[in-house]
C-alpha cells in the first residue's frame, strides 16, 4: 500500500495574461518599442512579451515620478498617504490568489509558497508601512524627517512581488515616489501590481514601472533625477551601482548576496533542526540571498543530522509548481540552472561528496534536484561562493569558537542560524556572528517589522522595520532644518 | 533484564536513556505539522485515504451509559460500516470498557465479524488512579472476556513527578499480563503531559517497556490527538525502528471527527514514519463520530453530491 498524492493543481484560469506588455508610466500603460519573451520556467512556455525599457522610457518615468512628487505626493499628509497604502494592501489581499498563481507561473516557485508566504507577506508589508505613514515624526529619526524625492528601485527575480513590496511600501509611506524595474525574467506580477495602483486610484506617477534588463537598470541608476537607489540582487551588480553613484549625492541601499551559516550544536532539537536545514536551503529552490547554504554542524552529531537530513530530503516533492503538494519548484532560468550546475561540478571536482534523492525531473523546463555536499571545508569554492540554488554545503566544527570562526570566514554577512536548546549558547553565538539577521531555532522567517540587511559585501542599509524607514528619509541636517 | 538492549529496566538506566534524547522545539514541531496539513489530497488518493482510514478506526464507545444494546449496535456498524455497500472495509477494532468485552466479542462472532478485534480500555481508565493489583485484574478480566487489544493508561501523576521507573514498571507488568494473547496499546493522555518533550519521553518509556502501540489520549481530556503531538510520536516510532528494527504502532484518539482531520493524520504518517506505517497493524484512529463522516465523504466521491445524513446509519 502506498499513499500516492494525486495531482492537485491550482487552476490558472484566475489569471489573464496579455500577449504583450508596455511600461507603467504616469498612471497608464504605455507601449514599449522592443520586447522580449518571458517564460514559465517549469515548462518553457512563453507567457507574454515584456517591453525592453531604454533611456527614454526611464527618463519619462523619472519625469513622471518627479512631477508626482512635487505636485501631489509631497503635498499629501502622512495620514492621506497611509490611506492609499491601506487600500493597496486590501486589494492585494483580495486578489491574493491571482497574484499567487501568476507569481508561480512566472517564477517557477511552488504555489504553496506564493500562496502561504510571498503574497501574505506582500500584503503585510503594505499594512505595516501604511501604519507608519503618519507617524514618521515618532520613528526615532529626529524631528520631521523628509522624503528624498524619487526612488529608483531595482529588484530581483527570486521573490518578485515581495521584493517590490519591500521597496515600494516604505518608499510611499515615507513620501517618496518610485521608478521600479522588475527583474528581466519576472515582470508579470509587477505589471499586475500596476493595475492594483490604478484600482486604488493612487495618484498618477507615484509608482512607475519600467521593465527591461540590466541596461534599463543602469539607466535608472544613472538618471540625474533619481535621488535614491534601492537595489536587491547580486554583489557584482551592487558593486557596479556603488561605483556609478560614487561621485553623486544619491543615497543607496543595497541588499546583495550571502552564504548563510546554519550552525547546529550538539544539543539542538534534532527533528526541528532537520526541518530548519531543509527550509533554510530548499525554500524557494534555494533562490534566497539569506539561504542557509552552509550547514556548520558539530562533529559529534554530524552523522545523525546528515542521515536524518537525507531521509527528510527524500520526502521533498519536486515538480509542477502549480501543484499544491509541490515543495520544490523550477529553477527560475536556464542561465541560473547553468550556474548551479557549474558550481556543483566544481564541488565534485574539489572532492566533496554529492548526494541527492531520487527525483523524476521533467525534460521541459529548468530543474535541479535538492542536493547536499558533505566533506566540505572552508577551502572549497562551494563553501565560499553563493550558488543560489538548492545546494547545501556541509561543514563540521569541534568547538563553539570554531563554529563562529568558520561562519564569519566569508566576504558575506547576511544571515545565520543557530540551533541549540541552550539559551546562553544562543545569546553567546548571536553576539559573535557577523550577520544582519540571525535566527535561533528557525530559519527564513520574515516579518515587515524586522529590519533586514547585510554586513560586509552583503549590502548597505536595512529594509523593513523602523530602520528601513531611515533609508528613505532625510534626517537631521539633511532636511535643511537648523 | 534487558529491554531491546537499550535499558536494564532500572530507573537510573531509564533516566540516562531519556536524558540523551534530543529535545523537541515546540515552534518547529507545530510549524512542521501545520505545513503537512496543507497537503491537498484529491480524487483517487482521497478515495484510497478514506477507505484506509475506515479500516484504521477503533470504533469506540466509552460512556457510563453504555448498554449491551448500544455495544451490539456499535459492533454491527464496525463489521459493515455501510450496509448498502459490502466493499467498505470493516473497522480496525471495537473499543469498549472491560465489562462490555464479552458482549462485543459474542455479538461480533455471531454476525460474521470474527476478524474484528475487541479492544478494552484498562488499568483504571481513564485516570489510572488505582492500585497495581486492580490494574492487573482489570486487564486480566478483559483478556479473559476475549479482548485482543488492551488500551492501558500510564500513571501521569508518576510521570509528572519524575518517577519514570514506576511508569515503566507498570507497563512492563501489564505487558506480562497481556502475554501473547493481547496487543498492548499505551495511552499517555498527552493533554496532561502537556509538553512535546514529555510526549517524546513517554513514547520511549512505553516502547522500551514493550508497548505494541503508543496512543495519545483517552478521549476524556482536551487537547488530545493534535497533529504536532502525533508528529512527535511518529518521529519516535520511526527512530525506535532504526534502533531496534521493530515497528511500534501509533494511535491518535480524541478530537479526530472529520475526514479532513483523518486524512491529515495519514499524511503525517506517510511523511514522518513512512508508508510502512499505513496499515491498521501500525496505525489506528480512536474515534466514534469520524466513521460516519468518512462514509459520507466516500458516498460523495462516488455519487458526486452529499447525501442526507439519513443515508448513514447511526450507532
Amino acid at each position: 500500500m502506498t499513499f500516492e498524492y494525486a495531482p492537485a493543481p491550482e487552476s490558472r484560469s484566475i489569471v489573464s495574461i496579455k500577449p504583450k506588455y508596455g511600461h507603467f508610466i504616469n498612471g497608464s500603460f504605455v507601449a514599449g518599442k522592443k520586447h522580449f519573451p518571458t517564460i514559465n520556467p517549469a515548462t518553457e512556455e512563453i507567457l507574454s512579451h515584456i517591453a525592453l525599457g531604454g533611456v527614454s522610457d526611464v527618463d519619462k518615468a523619472v519625469m513622471a515620478a518627479q512631477k508626482a512628487y512635487t505636485k501631489t505626493w509631497s503635498k499629501l499628509s502622512g495620514k492621506e498617504r497611509g490611506k492609499y497604502l491601506y487600500r493597496i494592501a486590501r486589494i492585494l489581499q483580495e486578489r491574493a490568489r491571482e497574484f499567487a498563481v501568476l507569481e508561480t507561473l512566472d517564477n517557477g516557485k511552488p504555489i504553496r509558497e506564493t500562496r502561504d508566504i510571498d503574497i501574505p507577506l506582500v500584503a503585510a508589508h503594505f499594512f505595516y508601512h501604511a501604519g507608519w505613514a503618519d507617524k514618521l515624526d515618532y520613528a526615532g529619526l529626529g524631528h520631521s524627517p523628509k522624503a528624498y524625492g524619487v526612488a529608483g528601485q531595482i529588484i530581483p527575480w527570486n521573490f518578485p512581488l515581495l521584493m517590490l513590496a519591500w521597496k515600494v511600501a516604505p518608499a510611499l509611506a515615507t513620501g517618496n515616489t518610485v521608478v521600479l524595474k522588475p527583474a528581466e525574467t519576472t515582470s508579470l506580477t509587477a505589471l499586475l501590481f500596476a493595475e492594483v495602483c490604478q484600482q486604488a486610484e493612487l495618484p498618477d506617477g507615484v509608482v512607475n514601472i519600467v521593465t527591461g534588463d540590466g541596461s534599463t537598470g543602469a539607466a535608472i541608476v544613472n538618471h540625474p533625477g533619481v535621488h535614491k537607489i534601492a537595489f536587491t540582487g547580486s554583489t557584482d551588480v551592487g558593486k557596479k551601482i556603488a561605483r556609478a553613484i560614487a561621485s553623486t549625492d544619491k543615497k543607496a541601499t543595497l541588499e546583495l548576496g550571502g552564504k548563510g551559516a546554519n550552525i547546529v550544536f550538539d544539543d539542538a532539537p534534532i527533528d526541528e533542526t532537520v526541518e530548519g536545514i531543509v527550509n533554510g536551503i530548499f525554500f524557494n529552490q534555494g533562490h534566497v540571498c539569506c539561504a542557509g547554504s552552509r550547514l556548520i554542524v558539530q562533529e559529534s552529531v554530524a552523522e545523525e543530522i546528515i542521515e536524518k537530513l537525507k531521509v527528510r530530503m527524500a520526502k521533498i516533492r519536486v515538480g509542477d509548481p502549480l501543484d499544491k503538494n509541490t515543495d520544490l519548484g523550477a529553477i527560475n532560468s536556464k542561465e541560473q540552472l547553468v550556474k548551479i550546475k557549474e558550481l556543483s561540478a566544481i564541488g565534485d571536482a574539489e572532492g566533496a561528496e554529492r548526494w541527492s534523492p531520487q527525483c523524476n525531473l521533467s525534460n521541459k523546463g529548468f530543474w535541479f534536484a535538492p542536493t547536499i555536499f558533505t566533506g566540505v571545508t572552508q577551502a572549497h569554492r562551494i563553501a565560499q561562493e553563493e550558488i543560489f540554488g538548492p545546494v547545501l554545503s556541509v561543514l563540521t566544527f569541534r568547538t563553539p569558537q570554531e563554529a563562529m570562526d568558520k561562519a564569519n570566514n566569508t566576504p558575506f554577512g547576511l544571515s545565520a542560524g543557530i540551533w541549540s536548546e541552550k539559551g546562553s549558547r544562543i545569546f553567546w553565538a548571536s553576539q559573535h556572528l557577523k550577520a544582519g539577521v540571525i535566527w535561533a531555532n528557525t530559519f527564513n522567517k520574515f516579518d515587515p517589522a524586522s529590519p533586514f540587511g547585510g554586513y560586509k559585501e552583503s549590502g548597505w542599509g536595512r529594509e523593513g522595520g523602523r530602520h528601513g524607514l531611515a533609508a528613505y528619509l532625510k534626517t537631521g541636517k539633511e532636511t535643511g532644518a537648523k | 533484564m534487558s529491554f531491546y538492549g537499550l535499558v536494564d529496566g532500572s530507573e537510573k538506566s531509564l533516566i540516562h536513556f531519556l536524558d540523551q534524547l534530543s529535545g523537541v522545539d515546540q515552534v518547529g514541531a507545530e510549524a512542521r505539522a501545520a505545513m503537512l496539513a496543507t497537503r491537498s489530497i484529491k480524487t483517487s488518493s482521497k478515495k484510497w485515504a478514506i477507505e484506509t482510514a475506515i479500516s484504521m478506526v477503533d470504533l469506540t464507545t466509552l460512556e457510563g451509559a453504555d448498554t449491551p444494546g448500544k455495544v451490539r449496535a456499535l459492533c454491527s456498524k464496525a463489521v459493515r460500516p455501510d450496509p448498502t455497500d459490502p466493499t467498505v472495509p470493516s473497522v480496525g477494532a471495537v473499543c469498549v470498557y472491560n465489562d462490555m468485552v464479552e458482549i462485543a466479542r459474542t455479538h461480533l462472532d455471531s454476525i460474521g465479524g470474527e476478524h474484528v478485534p475487541v479492544a478494552a480500555v484498562s488499568t483504571a481508565f481513564p485516570s489510572g488512579r488505582a492500585s497495581m493489583e486492580v490494574k492487573i485484574q482489570d486487564t486480566q478480566d478483559a483478556i479473559n472476556a476475549g479482548a485482543a487489544e488492551i488500551d492501558m493508561v500510564i500513571d501521569r501523576g508518576a510521570f509528572l513527578a519524575g518517577k519514570y521507573g514506576l511508569v515503566f514498571d507498570e507497563i512492563v507488568k501489564i505487558r506480562e499480563v497481556c502475554g501473547g494473547k493481547a496487543h498492548l496499546k499505551v495511552i499517555f493522555e498527552t493533554g496532561e503531559l502537556v509538553t512535546y518533550d514529555n510526549v517524546r519521553k513517554a513514547s520511549y518509556l512505553a516502547m522500551l517497556a514493550g508497548a505494541d502501540f503508543i496512543k495519545t489520549s483517552t478521549g476524556k481530556v482536551a487537547p488530545a490527538a493534535t497533529p504536532p503531538v502525533v508528529l512527535v510520536m511518529l518521529e519516535a516510532v520511526r527512530d525506535f525502528y532504526s534502533m531496534t528494527q521493530r515497528r511500534i504502532g501509533v494511535k491518535p484518539a480524541g478530537g479526530i471527527r472529520t475526514t479532513k482531520d483523518a486524512i491529515k493524520q495519514l499524511v503525517l504518517v506517510n511523511e514522518t514514519a513512512g508508508p510502512e506505517w499505513l496499515t491498521p497493524d501500525l496505525f489506528r484512529i480512536g474515534a466514534s463520530a469520524l466513521l460516519n463522516d468518512l462514509l459520507m465523504q466516500r458516498m460523495k466521491m462516488s455519487d458526486g453530491y452529499y447525501a442526507s445524513p439519513n443515508y448513514v446509519t447511526i450507532d
